[in-house]
This record gives C-alpha cells, structure tokens and sequence, in this order.
C-alpha cells in the first residue's frame, strides 16, 4: 500500500472507532475535518450541517481561517457549499475565473485568506442532504477525479457517522442527532470561552486543551465541555500548553 | 442564521396587548393551532429535573402531564431535558410503562396516548421544555416535526426573553429581536460568566443588554470580549470598562 492508501485505510478505521460506544458527534466531525486535509491534498476543510430549519451552520473546521470563511459564505449567502447544500451535487469550478463569476464576494475573501480554490461535496442521505464537506486550496485548481471520489467517501462516511444510531424515522433521527449536534457546538463555545478567560489562552487553544484532556482521559469532548462549566474539572488539572503570544 | 419560521411565530404570539406574562400560553395556543395535536405544555427545567415552573398548558390533560413529571420526576420531558434531544413517544401504550414505571401509567390514564418533548437550551443554558401530546397514538409527520422544532426554537427564545425582564431593570431588547446565534456570541458568554462570576445564561442576559444599550450588534460586542478589548468587571454592577491589557 501506498503512504496514502494507508492513511486512507487508518481514518476509515479511526472513524469507525469513533462512531462505536459513546460518539461524540463535533469530536467525530472535527476528526473528518482534520482527515481530509491530510487525505486530500487540501489546505483546509470545514463541515456545514441542515440545522433542520431551512439553513446551514458551520460545525467543524480544521482551521480557523475555513470557519471564518464558511460564516462568510452563509453571511453573503454566495459560495460552493451553499450551491452544493442547494443541488446535493459536488461543486466546483475549473479556475480563478469561474469562482469569480460564480461567487465574486467569496473568492475574493478566499483570496485574501490565502486560498487559491474553494470547493464543495455534499453530504447526502439517500435524497435529502444533510450538510456539505467544504475543501479549501492553495492551488488554483480544482481536485482531481480520484481526488474527488475520496473526498466523497469521507462525506459518506461523516453522513453514517451522523445517523448511526438506529431508530425508526429518518427524520426524527436527524432532528434529534442535529438538535443535539448544533446545541453541543454552543456548549463547546461556551466551554472554550470559559477556559481561555481562565487560562488567558486563545480560543483555538482553548479548544485544543479540550481535546487533549477529552483524549488523555477518554472522555467525550462534550462531558469535557459540560465540566469545564461546571467546575468541576480544575484549571490546574488541563495539560499546560506553550502559548505561541503572550496574549 | 435566519429561521424565517421562527421569527414569524414570535410575531404572531407578539401583539403586545396582553403583556410579556402571556406570552408562553400564546405561544403554546399557536403550536396547537399550526400542528395535529391535542395540547401543548410549557415547563421549566434545571439540571437537577423539573422545577415545578410551568409556564403554560392548552388544557387539563396538558397540565397534567407536566405536574406529573414534576411530582414523580420522571417522563420524556425530563429525559428531553437531561439529554438534550427531542423525545418522540408515538404510541405511549407500548412504550411508556417499562421506560417510565411511574409516569407512564398515570398519564395513560389521563388520556394522553402520544407525547413529543423537546428540549429548550442553549448549550449548558437549560430553560425549559415545550411538550406536545395527543389523545391519540401516531407520528409527527416530517413537516410537524419541522414545524415543532420551530415553536421550540421560538420557546427558547421567549424564556429567555421573561428572564431577561425578571432579573434585569437596565436596556430591555424586544423579543422579535433576531438573535443571532454565532460562535463568537457563546464563546463571549463563557469569558463572561467567569469574569463576572454568574451563570452563563445570566452572562448571556448581560450581552444581549449591553448590545442593545449601546445599540451595536451582538456579535460585534461579543467579539470585542473575545478579542479582550472588552471586559465585564464584577466590582462594576452595570457596566463594563474597556480593558487595554491584551
């Protein structure tokens, strides 16, 4: 197997792993994010979900400069990922030129991020689409075929991921899966802000102290959360991390 | 995030005649009229379980279920509530009495043959819980579902709207005010809720005032906090100072 076969091979597994006992869906999503960057040859990925009302939010992000530009598409209401949410078909354009016509405001933020091309795959269950997997590149083109069927594996995966639990409707699971997914990303923000006034560290690595202590104790990211609010997990106890400012 | 639904329902139940108190008994009225159900109960929550707070009931039956979650401390409003999900019950016959040994046969016999329970919270913020029953056994439908989910969104945002007003004499927001819902907003909450040393929802109450007393946007408030250029000091009772520490 080649290096990347084999790490395609490992996310599919560690994916897997995630979704068995206690799954912890922005952990679960976070991981795809994160995944697809390495898988993909991409610079950035981000995860959009239905809130189930008519409209999309941001979920994960690998990076903060993928979740600044996601909220920008959704503001501006332009951009592959809403265009791909709309027609439940993978979205793309050939080059610069293209993402110009298609959405001008967004590929001009894209530019001043410090990406060359945006593109977008759905997450589709069965006819109704859930979300979209959003890939961010340096390079001014698009990904490549082979490219393309990974990246829409890894959506299919995050689609089953979502929905893994059993139960009767789709629907009623979908609403509560995604009730619960978008009511645990509040937590997790109210969490991160809690800790980085505590710590005088920045969000993203506040966010990265959850992570590490949810890992080094196998809890879920979200129990995590919800202690970190309620005290119960002490400053001192979070792993200290070198912070890159003094801020 | 715009949720055309939800802001239509909070204009309709927001004709301003019958004051901010009537505003949940509204509220349930509306969820009743718009889906196939029997009634709509309205209670208040903790994480300890059901305060004996409710808020509004459509009728007998409706009232009755949610005394009865708080007097023997179990139902799918409570296991709405502890688990953050929606609890869909379309046939209590079949389900009620093993999962809830207690509940489950009193409510039966109070009529009740279906309940929908859905949580209203906003992260580690639980106000409440809005349950829909019917007389008789069946599904939501998709489209209900959707539609109740709607009505829940909007009961989140009416409780938090009467918390607003009970504890807090300073700027009063309305309630048609579109909440926005961003990242940065909650993130804001939780440094407030340390530097101010009260609870996240009362910290959220804070923002929202603060936004709409010096008439900027939430989020531009909020991301002022984030990026410590704005501080809520806890000697300060009203106010807030601006901070150069960074």
């Amino acid at each position: 197997m080649t290096t990347r076969e084999q790490l395609l091979a490992e996310t599919f597994v560690e994916l897997a792993d995630t979704m068995v006992a206690d799954f912890d869906v922005i952990d679960f999503l976070h991981t795809m994010a994160c995944r697809t960057v390495e898988l993909l040859d991409a610079s950035a990925a981000g995860i959009m979900l239905s809130d189930q009302r008519g409209g999309l939010t941001v979920t994960a992000s690998s990076t903060e400069e993928a979740r600044l530009l996601e909220l920008f598409e959704l503001q501006n209401n332009e951009g592959p990922c809403l265009d791909c949410f709309r027609t439940g078909l993978p979205v793309a354009r050939e080059d610069e030129q293209g993402m110009r016509s298609a959405w001008p405001l967004f590929t001009q933020k894209l530019k001043e991020v410090g990406f060359s091309s945006a593109q977008a795959i759905p997450l589709r269950l069965r006819t109704e689409t859930i979300g979209a997997l959003n890939i961010f590149r340096t390079s001014p083109s698009p990904l490549t075929e082979a490219d393309l069927r990974i990246g829409q594996a890894l959506a299919d995966v995050a689609t089953v991921g979502l929905i893994q639990e059993r139960a009767i409707a789709a629907s009623d699971l979908l609403a509560g899966q995604l009730q619960t997914a978008l009511n645990t990303r509040i937590l997790l923000e109210q969490a991160k802000g809690v800790l980085a006034e505590r710590t005088g560290r920045r969000m993203d690595q506040a966010f990265q102290t959850m992570r590490d202590y949810a890992r080094k104790h196998q809890l879920r990211l979200v129990d995590v959360a919800a202690r970190i609010i309620d005290g119960s997990i002490e400053q001192a106890l979070l792993p200290q991390r070198q912070n890159k400012t003094s801020s | 995030m715009p949720r055309p639904r939800v802001a239509e329902i909070l204009t309709l139940i927001d004709d301003g005649a019958a004051g901010r108190a009537a505003l949940p008994a509204r509220l349930c009225q509306e969820c009743l009229a718009a889906l196939a159900i029997s009634g709509v109960g309205l209670a208040l929550m903790t994480a300890d379980g059901p305060t004996g707070g409710i808020v509004a009931a459509t009728d007998g039956p409706a009232q009755e279920m949610e005394e009865l979650q708080f007097s023997l401390g179990e139902g799918p409003c409570v296991d709405a509530s502890s688990s953050g999900r929606p609890v869909l019950q379309p046939d209590l016959l079949k389900d009620a009495v093993a999962r809830w040994p207690a509940f489950g046969p009193a409510v039966l016999a109070a009529g009740i043959r279906a309940i929908f329970a859905f949580p209203l919270q906003l992260g580690a913020i639980r106000l409440g819980v809005l349950d829909l029953y019917r007389s008789t056994p069946g599904r939501l439908s998709a489209s209900e579902l959707l539609d109740a989910l709607a009505f829940a969104d909007a009961a989140t945002q009416v409780l938090l709207h009467l918390q607003h007003h009970d504890d807090d004499n300073g700027a009063q927001s309305m309630l048609t005010d579109a909440f926005d819902d961003r990242a940065v907003v909650h993130q804001a909450t939780g440094m407030m809720t340390v530097q101010l040393d009260v609870s996240l929802a009362h910290a959220l109450l804070r923002l929202r005032a603060h936004a709409y007393a010096t008439e900027r946007h939430i989020c531009e408030v909020a991301a002022d906090v984030v990026d410590r250029s704005l501080r809520f000091d806890h000697s300060d009772a009203g106010s807030s100072r601006q901070a150069r520490q960074c």
